[in-house]
This record gives C-alpha cells, sequence and structure tokens, in this order.
C-alpha cells in the first residue's frame, strides 16, 4: 500500500512529463538552433581556452597539444608590452569616461531645453547619425582630416601660422583624437537613454516649480538631474563594468607602431600577437586575462545595480 | 513639461537661447567631417593632396568617382556586402524570433538554465584567438557562410526580444489556443504580429551591424573576390599610396589617395543616408526596449 502511494505521484509526475512534451514539444524545436548556435560558436570556443595553458600546435590541435600551466602568463607578465597594453586600456577607459560619459548627459539636457521643435528634431536626427557610420570609415575620416600634408586640421592650424603636426605618428596627440572621435560618434546617440529618463519626469514637479517661481536653470538642477539620477548611475555602472572593453576596432586601423606607446591596449596586443603573428596560445593567454578581469567587473557592476536599483540589468 | 514662451523670465530666454546655440554648435561639428569628406571627394587631385580643401571642392571633378566606379573590385565588394547583410539579417531572425519565444514560454522546463545560458555569453567572451581557430577548425576561413552563419546569434538582441514578449497580454494567445493553435502558429500568428516594432528594432541593428561590420570579414575572408565593402575600403586606404600601378596613373592629377578615398567613402555612407530617416523611430524605440529594463 504505502509504495504504491509513492509509486502513484511519480507516475503522475512521470505521466505529466509525458504530456507537457506531447504538447510543448514545438518550443523546444524553437529553442534548439539558438542553443546549437551557442555551443558551436560561443560555447566551443571557451573549451578551446583552454591553450592559454598549453603548448598550441596548429597541427596537433586543441585537444592534443601538451599542458604547460602558468607559462604564457608568465611569459606575459614579465613582456612590457603586454603590461604597457594594461596601462594604456584602463587609461583610454578612464578618460573615456571622464569625457565620454558627461557627453550624453549634457547633451540631453540641453536638448530638453530647445524649444522649437523641428530644430531640435533636425540636430537630434544629425547628432544620433555618426553612430550607424561604420569603424573602417571613421577612421577613413580622421586619417583624412589629420593627414599632415592634405588633411584639413593642419590647413586650419596653418590659418594660424603654425607649422604642420603628423597627428597620427604622435603618440601624445592619440588619446585626444581617439577619446574625441569616440564622443563624436557616440554622444549623440547615449543622449536617447538619457531624454527618455527625462521624459519621463513627473510634470507637475515643474509645474509646481514655476508656481514658486524657479527658473528653467534651478529647475534641471532641481528636478530634472535629480530625478534622473537613478539611469545617470546605472549608465555609470555599464561604464565601468565594460572597462576592459575599448574599441580596439579603431585603434587597429589609427595607430601604427611610432603610437603603440599610447595606443595599444590589451586587444590589439592579442591581435597583433596571435592573428598576425601566429603566437596563438600566449594570445588567447592574455586574451583570457582580459575576459576574466572583464567578467569580474561585469559581475560586480550587475551586483551594483541589483542593490541600487533593485533591478538587474539583464 | 512646460514648453510656454510666455512662462519664461528674461533669464531663461536667455538660457533656451544659449543651449540652442550650443546645440547648434555640437550638431554643425557633427555633420562637419561629412560634408569635409564630401568636398574632398569632388575635388581635383592636386587640390585634395595639398590641404586646399576645408568646405567645399576645389577644382570640383568627378575624376574620383569615375575611378571608383570603373573599379570592378568595388563593385564586387558592395555586391558581397549586399549577400552579407540581407543573408545575415535573414539568418539571425530564422534563429533568434523561435528562440526568444521559447524562452519567453513559462512551461519551458530548465527556463532559468537556458535564459542563463544565453546571458552568460554576454558576460564572457572566449576572445578573438579561440573564436578564430574554432571558424578555422570548423573549416569556415575565408567562407560566405561562415560570415553568414558565424556571427548570427547576439544574446543582447535575443534577450531584447524575448523582454519583448514577455510583456505581451495573454488574452490573445489564450484566445489563439482556443481555436486549437500549436506554437508555431501562436509565434506566426499572434506574436509576430504584435512585436513588429521589436523585430523592426532587431531587423535594424543586424542590418547595421552587418553593414559596417569589417573586423572578422578582414581576418577570415583572403579571397579578394569575397571581401565586402568595409574591408575593400580599409584596403583602399592602407595599400593604395603603396601601389605602383595607381601611383602610375596619379600622374595625370585628376585624383589622389585623398579623392578616392572620400568618393569610397560617399558611396558606402549613401545607402545609410536613404535608409537612416525612415528607420529612425525604431531605434529610439529599440535603445529603450533594450536599455535598463525597469
Amino acid at each position: 500500500m504505502a509504495a504504491a502511494r509513492q509509486a502513484k505521484p511519480l507516475k503522475q509526475k512521470l505521466s505529466r512529463f509525458v504530456d507537457h512534451f506531447r504538447n510543448d514539444w514545438q518550443i523546444y524545436l524553437m529553442l534548439l538552433p539558438t542553443i546549437i548556435w551557442m555551443i558551436v560558436f560561443l560555447y566551443k570556443p571557451m573549451y578551446g581556452l583552454q591553450i592559454a595553458f598549453k603548448d598550441y600546435s596548429i597541427f596537433r590541435g586543441v585537444a592534443a597539444s601538451p599542458w604547460v600551466g602558468f607559462e604564457h602568463f608568465q611569459t606575459l607578465f614579465s613582456n612590457d608590452q603586454f603590461l604597457r597594453a594594461i596601462k594604456n586600456t584602463i587609461i583610454i577607459s578612464a578618460l573615456n569616461l571622464l569625457f565620454g560619459f558627461p557627453a550624453p548627459i549634457i547633451l540631453a539636457l540641453m536638448f530638453n531645453e530647445i524649444l522649437h521643435a523641428t530644430y531640435k528634431r533636425t540636430a537630434q536626427t544629425i547628432v544620433y547619425l555618426p553612430h550607424f557610420i561604420s569603424t573602417v570609415i571613421i577612421a577613413g575620416i580622421v586619417t583624412t582630416a589629420f593627414s599632415p600634408t592634405a588633411g584639413v586640421v593642419n590647413t586650419m592650424i596653418g590659418w594660424f601660422g603654425l607649422d604642420s603636426i603628423y597627428f597620427l605618428t604622435k603618440p601624445e596627440w592619440f588619446r585626444p583624437i581617439f577619446v574625441s572621435t569616440g564622443i563624436w560618434q557616440e554622444a549623440g546617440f547615449g543622449s536617447i537613454v538619457f531624454l527618455a529618463a527625462i521624459a519621463g519626469v513627473n510634470p507637475s514637479l515643474y509645474e509646481s516649480a514655476v508656481v514658486d517661481g524657479a527658473s528653467r536653470w534651478q529647475m534641471m538642477w532641481r528636478i530634472t538631474i535629480p530625478s534622473i539620477m537613478p539611469t545617470i548611475i546605472i549608465m555609470l555602472i555599464i561604464r565601468i563594468g565594460n572597462i576592459m572593453e575599448v574599441s580596439f576596432e579603431l585603434i587597429i586601423l589609427l595607430y601604427q607602431p611610432a603610437t603603440w606607446s599610447t595606443a595599444d591596449v590589451v586587444n590589439t596586443f592579442v591581435y597583433r600577437q596571435g592573428l598576425e603573428s601566429g603566437q596563438y596560445d600566449v594570445a588567447a593567454a592574455a586574451g583570457l586575462f582580459n575576459a576574466v578581469v572583464a567578467f569580474v567587473l561585469v559581475m560586480t557592476a550587475n551586483t551594483l545595480s541589483r542593490r541600487y536599483s533593485r533591478t538587474s540589468l539583464w | 513639461m512646460i514648453l510656454n514662451m510666455n512662462l519664461y523670465s528674461k533669464g531663461d530666454k536667455v538660457f533656451a537661447i544659449a543651449t540652442s546655440i550650443l546645440i547648434g554648435m555640437f550638431t554643425v561639428a557633427t555633420l562637419y567631417p561629412f560634408i569635409y569628406i564630401a568636398a574632398v571627394s569632388f575635388s581635383g587631385g592636386l587640390a585634395a593632396a595639398a590641404g586646399k580643401v576645408v568646405f567645399t571642392p576645389v577644382d570640383s571633378t568627378l575624376a574620383a568617382y569615375k575611378y571608383v566606379l570603373t573599379q570592378p573590385k568595388f563593385w564586387l565588394s558592395y555586391l558581397n556586402t549586399f549577400v552579407y547583410t540581407i543573408g545575415g539579417t535573414i539568418m539571425s531572425l530564422l534563429i533568434i524570433i523561435p528562440g526568444a519565444y521559447a524562452l519567453s514560454r513559462p512551461q519551458l522546463i530548465g527556463r532559468r538554465f537556458w535564459n542563463l545560458f544565453v546571458a552568460f555569453t554576454l558576460w564572457f567572451n572566449a576572445g578573438l584567438i579561440p573564436f578564430f581557430i574554432n571558424m578555422r577548425d570548423l573549416g569556415l576561413l575565408d567562407s560566405y557562410i561562415g560570415i553568414i552563419v558565424g556571427f548570427a546569434v547576439n544574446a543582447f538582441n535575443l534577450i531584447l526580444l524575448r523582454n519583448f514578449f514577455e510583456s505581451l497580454p495573454q488574452s490573445f494567445e489564450e484566445a489563439a489556443r482556443m481555436d486549437g493553435a500549436n506554437d508555431f502558429q501562436v509565434l506566426w500568428k499572434v506574436y509576430m504580429p504584435l512585436s513588429k516594432p521589436a523585430i523592426a528594432t532587431i531587423t535594424l541593428f543586424c542590418i547595421v551591424a552587418r553593414w559596417n561590420g569589417f573586423f572578422w570579414a578582414m581576418v577570415l575572408l583572403q579571397s579578394e573576390e569575397k571581401i565586402p565593402l568595409q574591408v575593400f575600403l580599409r584596403h583602399t586606404i592602407a595599400f593604395l599610396s603603396d601601389d605602383q600601378e595607381f601611383t602610375a596613373t596619379l600622374s595625370s592629377q585628376l585624383y589622389s589617395v585623398e579623392s578616392v578615398t572620400a568618393a569610397i567613402i560617399v558611396c558606402s555612407i549613401i545607402p545609410v543616408l536613404i535608409v537612416y530617416p525612415f528607420v529612425q523611430k525604431y531605434f529610439e524605440k529599440g535603445i529603450l526596449l533594450g536599455g535598463v529594463k525597469e
């Protein structure tokens, strides 16, 4: 009796399971392509990350190459170029954060003050545009504009009687050019999130401020900015979480050996070591280091934002 | 927001005018590089190489365009970009839409696990080298299939669409179920029509990513006849000045490296400019769908 009583729920469970698959097998079929794709193109490379701890040879393949432990990491951390790449990644990200982060917020606040609807709309349409332009084109524009003889920047410098500068070969110019290119490309598009936050501010706050005789300037500081603070903080946390993700594609297109000292970041280092010089194992180790640091940062950012806003970012 | 000018004090008016001017300056600064590049592309080779172009074409000529548009490689790469963009976007949608639907189903067994399985790829990435080795091991170097399939799914888009599906009201679906609709029919007849804005947004993101994609195309494709426009442009910028044949033709001085580069840039931006005004409302919505989830 007791056994039968126990068996019954199990049987019920089993039949519910069978029923579930009879009714809902289609959703598993729908999920299948996503899962297979992710295993083949994203999870299998994670398995391939083991070459960071191996003496990888193309002929032996990932699995059969002999283990070497942390040898590649020791090599990396005694390599000045790699240490410089870490330093550059952090410096460029910090500059991006310092100048690139406030730019879309300021832009959104200014857009909010514009009264003429068509003017505002046109300006928005234009400043969003560079986001959709490819990295190669951006690099092409920068290379042309900053060229020593043909570039308009040097032409303008010439108007003031100054000598032309070959900007893209000067290490001290690389970061300013890179960071301002980033602002030019992304500040407008980045303002969308903040404009949406501003649109969500309770209008009655402004109405009572008007009654109290507050100026627009005061309203911006006392109402708008405090109201969008949660969005600002969450966006800041996301940015900090992505510190290791410098847009290296643009760097690859803009840098040259003369500017490596300030321009070379971890991912461009990985690209050169691995894909250009064929040192796959050392490059994979450098990439793994980058990915682990990025993972820790993103996880910390997610936890922080969850604590701050009681919602996770994903 | 109160936007009645009559309520504005004198100080407010000054503030409004000042911000309008600042925005105007930023807008002009955003637009200027495009104007400059267009001006260079229509300028004579000598003037472009000597840095005489600032706002308007100098010694205006179509020589650079004639050079670019008579290059068979230019047209081939343009065609390739269309193949990668259309093929890649269709591939993405075919995988992402059903996947997002499945992940949004409450009855999916292991739903938490599968969602984590997807989200983990946002947080941790194996990096360039293992991805490259994997593509090589799969035999997908220098292949159209490799580019189209290898970059089809993006966890961000998948999660964006899943969130949208989850936000849809249950009542429509229940009605369809009553009529005996299965999951494919519910997705096709109920979810897809209700999700047009979200699907349009994802389609747009896919198209933009594909149209602009260059890094992996540069790394994975070796054959000249398979490269997309962006890689062709990169080759032009990087190698034109070293190209003997090209520098030989420069003696006519109708065009220069700068004006040819600028002409290719203009040719590759034009499709973006044509489509851009029509899609603006979608990306404005889309960024909010995918942005901070409240």
